[in-house]
This record gives structure tokens, C-alpha cells and sequence, in this order.
């Protein structure tokens, strides 16, 4: 039995005449321990489909299967890591994670709960940050706040919505190698959305394209056979990176070619030509 | 050096830290191009503006006063004969206070107001205390054999009237805090709730101070008929906070009904309750929308207040402005200018306790 489960999944936003079907016949499947990344574009929605499996939105048709059962609902077993880290901003770095900690762990003491925060806080080595608020915080540290607010409560699988999309190069760089190494330490089953192909390649164990919507629907998978732990400068002279990476690159331009030519229309342009000035 | 740190927060709070800086970067020396151009912008032209009201003022007055003197010594001529208003000319150009026109007092009268207020103040806390002192003793034997004390009754002092115009309109504030922010909490969570009072809030937010003083009487006046107790008080300062709630009900609501997505999403995947959503995120995420609410209440509060006290014969600001009005004394109109800038002067203050609490809630401010 699978750990995630997606059958024929159907998602519609609107009713009537402005029906617009967002997804359509998705099917996945992950296994526990996995390690997968969905890439698309912009805009295709592939927040749509990580929202289905955390259980903030509900498929119209099909079903998601979390250990054999449905999902309804969310549920503290499915670790959510926000696009926008959406911390909460009148509390600070420390209560942040404490709320998410006290919620999953509700029979706790307060020291104990108190020491899980501080575990998490120092993974994502925010330590001396502990009592200040997000607004003080860059990005960077605003988005390992997040981390260390989803792994705190120790789910089962990880779900990551885009979550290193508005960091720079550098950053992102290192916070790929925290997740990496937090979730290589007990390995945990993770569904990584990106639109960055690189990344995917450097994180995931297999990389499912999602075809842009309307009516967006996953592409062959592609498995990445590079061995843990990763280098990341000696991955750009692997080849069987390169072979991936171009595989998966020209898989998504075609589509994207495909797509643009779908929507291209004929414009009557009046036929004129440019005066001449030159005597 | 911690009272330099003091005085520049005060000149903050009352918003007058660009002038005072700019003028102490006069005295120090600190001068460049740029600080020339913001002493003329935060020194010079306050300055121009404040005198150039004063001269305003006291140019008006003086025509005004020209035009009912003129207008009385025409009427003394008609009615009485040109000798009578020779004298009448000659009375009102000796700067008698008997015979000195009706019209808008000279900034210098409205000076002199302030200082006859001041000194009946003085006299009236003088004759407070003497007539305490002396009935010290009775009261004590009074308060032993279980009747009521002899309480001072005299006239209230225009301090005394600030006074209690300051906890009338504190009461009818704290009314308007615990009726429209619990509602606007539950009106904001209850899309339906909210639809179905909505024509409720938007009928009776522009109704006018005075219907509702006259509404609150008619109500309040059946409570207290067997009463031997002052209600007027009573109705004032529900009136007024009748009156003020609803920009705070309006803006809690919105603020609770408006709370960030991304807020309500993260209260979903951590799974609080009910409660403790709204207690965790709902009402944290809508504190500055509240406080934003609260600081119009109070100022709108502070406005109705003079306005209601006239009507409800409440003491304080609004009936010391009537009494003036109806006593006609040759400095009557003096004084009641001078409650204007008190009133005006105390409503700034309001607002910037009411501004520096909202900068402290707000968690999206960025000093």
C-alpha cells in the first residue's frame, strides 16, 4: 500500500458559466521514506494540489488517500511549509514554533514543550533570534522559522509549497541543505513543490513535471539516480545530472511551447509601413 | 542624560519633534543646506501660520466690534437723541466694560478670560477646603450616627467642569469599548449575523448626537423615576458613547472579518479550536483595525460630548459654554472662546494617547 495516495483527482474553482477546472486526472503516488518534487510553472496550480493533500481544499472528484485512509481535513501528521511562511507576526520566533508544538503535543508539560521549541529553533540555528518577531527577521531566517514550525511537530511527511521561491541564490543554497539534512536525520516522507528544475534535481529522489493549467495534470516522472549525500558543485559534472536535467528542461519547454501556440491568436494588423524621412 | 531621552519622547508624542530639533540644530551650530530648508518648513512657517492667525483674529474682532459699536451709538440716536449718543460714543471709546458691544472677543480679552478662570479657580478650592476643614468635625459625628455627610455644594470652578467633562467622556468611552468591540468580534465572525444586522449599523452610525441624547432620556428617565439620584450624568455619558461606538463596532468587525488567508491556514494545519483561533489569530491579526476604530470613537466621543452635556444640563465643558452663552456678561463671550481652545487642546491630547497606544498594538509598524 502506498503512504500518498491521489486517484483521478478533479479540482474546479467557480460554478455555472465560469467553471475552470484547475486540475485534472491527477494521480500520484509516494511512498514512505520518499523524497518528491513537483515542478511547473508559475501559475499552473500546483498550490492547488499541495493544499488538496494537506487537506485545506477538498478534490471535486477523486480522492487522496493519506496510509490507506482519506484525508479530511488537515492533520498534525502532515507537516505544512508555507510559500509565504505565513508566520504569525505580534508573536515571536520562539512563541511561533511553541504554538504549533503546544497544538500537536497538547499533553506536555511546558518545559518539555519549551525544549522542543528550543531543539527545533537551534536546528534552524535561529537561536539568538529566539524573541524577536518576523518583521526583524530577512526572509532567510523568517522562512527556517517555518521549517522549524512544521518539524517541530514532528509530522510524518513534509509538504513544501514553493517554500524557497523568494529567497536568493545564496540562501536558498543553504536552507536546501537544511532541509536535506533534517530530513535525511529521520527520514521522513517529503512532497517538495518547486519550479526550480535544479532543485528539484539536487533534493528529490523522483521529479514529476506538472503540465500548466487549466486543467493541469502530472507528466511521466523522471527518477534521479545520484547518490546521498549530494555535492552540489560536483552535481554539475555529473552526467547523469546533465542527462536529467536537460530531459526534464526540454519536457517543460515543449509543453510550454505547446501551450503557447495553443493560445496564439491572429491579430488583423492594419497594413502599414513606416514613413520615410530620408530625403 | 535620561531626561534629554524623556523630553524628546514627550516632543514626539505631541508631535513637535521636527520643530524642536530643528531648533536646537540652530542653536548647535549643525547647520547646512538642507537644514536651512527644514528650518524655514518646520520653524519659520509654523510661526508665520500662528502669528498670522492671532493677526487675523484680532484684525476681525476689532472691525467687528467697529460695526456693533457703530450699530449701538446709531440706535442710541434714533431712540434716545445725539446727546445720549455722544455719551455712548464717548463710554464705548474709554474702554468701559459697562457699555462695550456684544461681538467676538480680541485675543488679548480671550488672554485676560483665561486668567479670570484661573483665579476663580483658586478662590473657589480655597473656599472647597475652608468649608471641608470646618465641617470635618460634624461629618465624623454625623458618619458615626450613620447619616450622610455634608458634602460641598458651591458652584464648580472651570478646572472642576475640565475635570469632569474628562470622566464623563473616560465613562462613555469605556461604555462604547465593551458594547461594540464584543459585538463587532461577533458580528465580524458570523457572515450571516453580519448581514442581518447590517441595516441596524448603517441606520443608526449617522444618526446625529442630539436624537440620541433624546433617545437615551427616554429610556433612562423611566429607570430613574424613583431615583433621588442626578441622572443626568447618567444619560450623558450613555448618549455619548451611544453615540461613538461605531467606528469601533464597524472597524472590529471588518478587522475580524478581514483576517490574513494565510492566518486562517496556518489556524487550520496547526488545528486550534474554535476558540483558540479566535483568541490566537483572529483577534491579534485585528488589533490595529480595533485601536484605529477605538481612537475615532474617542475623538468623535470627545466632540458629542460638549454638544450632549449642553442638552442633558451635565456639568462640565459643554454646560460651562451654555451657562457663558445665556449669562451675556461683558466677558462671557471671552471665556467662551477660551473653553474652545481648552476643548480643542484636550482633544489633541485624546487623540495622541489614543495614536501612541494603536503604535504600540500595531505589529506592522516599522521603527
Amino acid at each position: 500500500m502506498a503512504y500518498l495516495e491521489l486517484n483521478n483527482i478533479y479540482k474546479t474553482y467557480g460554478q455555472g458559466d465560469n467553471i475552470t477546472e484547475v486540475l485534472s486526472n491527477i494521480n500520484l503516488t509516494i511512498e514512505e521514506g520518499e523524497f518528491v518534487a513537483i515542478v511547473g510553472f508559475t501559475g499552473s496550480g500546483k498550490t492547488t494540489l499541495v493544499n488538496l493533500i494537506n487537506g485545506l481544499l477538498e478534490p471535486t472528484k477523486g480522492e487522496v488517500l493519506f496510509k490507506g485512509e482519506p484525508v479530511i481535513g488537515t492533520s498534525h501528521e502532515r507537516g505544512v511549509i508555507f510559500q509565504n511562511y505565513s508566520l504569525l507576526p505580534w508573536l515571536t520566533v520562539g512563541q511561533n514554533v511553541y504554538m504549533a508544538v503546544k497544538e500537536a503535543f497538547p499533553k506536555k508539560s511546558k518545559s518539555d514543550l519549551q525544549a522542543i521549541v528550543a531543539e527545533y529553533v537551534d536546528m534552524v540555528n535561529l537561536t539568538p533570534a529566539i524573541n524577536k518577531r518576523p518583521k526583524e527577521l530577512s526572509g532567510g531566517m523568517r522562512q527556517r522559522v517555518s521549517v522549524a514550525r512544521a518539524l517541530a511537530m514532528k509530522p510524518e511527511m513534509i509538504i513544501m509549497d514553493e517554500p524557497l521561491g523568494a529567497l536568493d541564490a545564496l540562501t536558498r543554497g543553504n536552507l536546501q541543505d537544511e532541509i536535506l539534512r533534517i530530513w535525511g536525520k529521520d527520514k521522513r516522507t517529503a512532497l517538495l513543490i518547486t519550479n526550480d528544475v535544479d532543485e528539484g534535481i539536487y533534493m528529490a529522489d523522483r521529479i514529476i513535471p506538472l503540465r500548466p493549467g487549466p486543467r493541469a495534470t502530472l507528466g511521466p516522472e523522471f527518477k534521479i539516480d545520484i547518490e546521498r549525500p549530494r555535492d552540489k558543485t560536483a552535481l554539475n559534472d555529473n552526467p547523469n545530472f546533465k542527462k536529467t536535467r536537460n530531459a526534464i528542461i526540454e519536457y517543460l519547454m515543449d509543453i510550454g511551447n505547446e501551450r503557447k501556440s495553443q493560445i496564439q491568436k491572429e491579430y488583423a494588423l492594419p497594413d502599414v509601413a513606416p514613413k520615410s524621412f530620408v530625403w | 542624560m535620561k531626561q534629554s531621552i524623556t523630553l524628546g519622547s514627550v516632543t514626539k508624542f505631541i508631535g513637535l519633534a521636527g520643530f524642536l530639533e530643528t531648533i536646537k540644530n540652530v542653536f548647535t551650530g549643525k547647520l547646512d543646506k538642507e537644514d536651512l530648508k527644514n528650518i524655514f518648513r518646520k520653524v519659520i512657517m509654523p510661526l508665520a501660520s500662528v502669528l498670522l492667525f492671532f493677526a487675523v483674529w484680532y484684525l476681525g474682532a476689532n472691525k467687528l466690534h467697529e460695526i456693533e459699536a457703530d450699530h449701538l451709538i446709531n440706535k442710541a440716536l434714533v431712540e434716545q437723541g445725539p446727546a445720549e449718543a455722544e455719551k455712548l460714543r464717548a463710554c464705548i471709546a474709554s474702554g468701559d466694560k459697562s457699555c462695550q458691544p456684544n461681538a467676538l472677543p480680541s485675543p488679548v480679552q480671550v488672554w485676560g478670560a483665561y486668567q479670570t478662570l484661573l483665579a476663580d479657580h483658586y478662590l473657589i478650592s480655597a473656599d472647597k477646603k475652608a468649608f471641608i476643614e470646618k465641617t470635618a468635625a460634624i461629618n465624623e459625628k454625623r458618619i458615626a450616627n450613620g447619616e450622610k455627610p455634608i458634602t460641598y455644594t458651591g458652584r464648580p470652578s472651570f478646572v472642576d467642569q475640565i475635570f469632569t467633562s474628562i470622566i464623563t467622556v473616560f465613562a462613555g468611552f469605556l461604555l462604547a469599548l465593551f458594547i461594540a468591540v464584543p459585538i463587532g468580534i461577533v458580528i465580524g465572525l458570523s457572515p450571516t449575523l453580519r448581514s442581518s444586522v447590517n441595516w441596524l449599523i448603517q441606520i443608526f452610525k449617522p444618526v446625529s448626537p442630539v436624537v440620541w441624547f433624546l433617545l437615551v432620556f427616554m429610556i433612562v428617565k423611566t429607570f430613574t423615576k424613583n431615583s433621588s439620584s442626578d441622572s443626568a450624568f447618567i444619560i450623558c455619558f450613555i448618549s455619548v458613547g451611544l453615540c461613538s461606538m461605531w467606528a469601533t463596532l464597524v472597524n472590529t468587525a471588518m478587522g475580524v472579518s478581514s483576517v490574513d488567508k494565510d492566518y486562517i491556514n496556518v489556524a487550520k494545519v496547526l488545528k486550534l479550536g474554535p476558540m483558540q483561533k479566535v483568541f490566537k489569530v483572529i483577534l491579534p491579526s485585528s488589533l490595529p483595525l480595533i485601536f484605529t476604530g477605538l481612537r475615532i470613537t474617542l475623538s468623535v466621543a470627545w466632540m458629542v460630548l460638549i454638544a450632549i452635556e449642553l442638552l442633558a444640563q451635565s456639568p462640565g465643558l459643554g454646560l460651562f459654554v451654555w451657562e457663558e452663552f445665556q449669562n451675556g456678561a461683558n466677558d462671557s463671550n471671552s471665556k467662551i472662546i477660551a473653553a474652545m481652545f481648552v476643548i480643542g487642546l484636550i482633544g489633541f491630547m485624546l487623540d495622541r494617547i489614543m495614536l501612541t497606544i494603536q503604535k504600540m498594538v500595531s505589529f506592522n509598524k516599522n521603527d
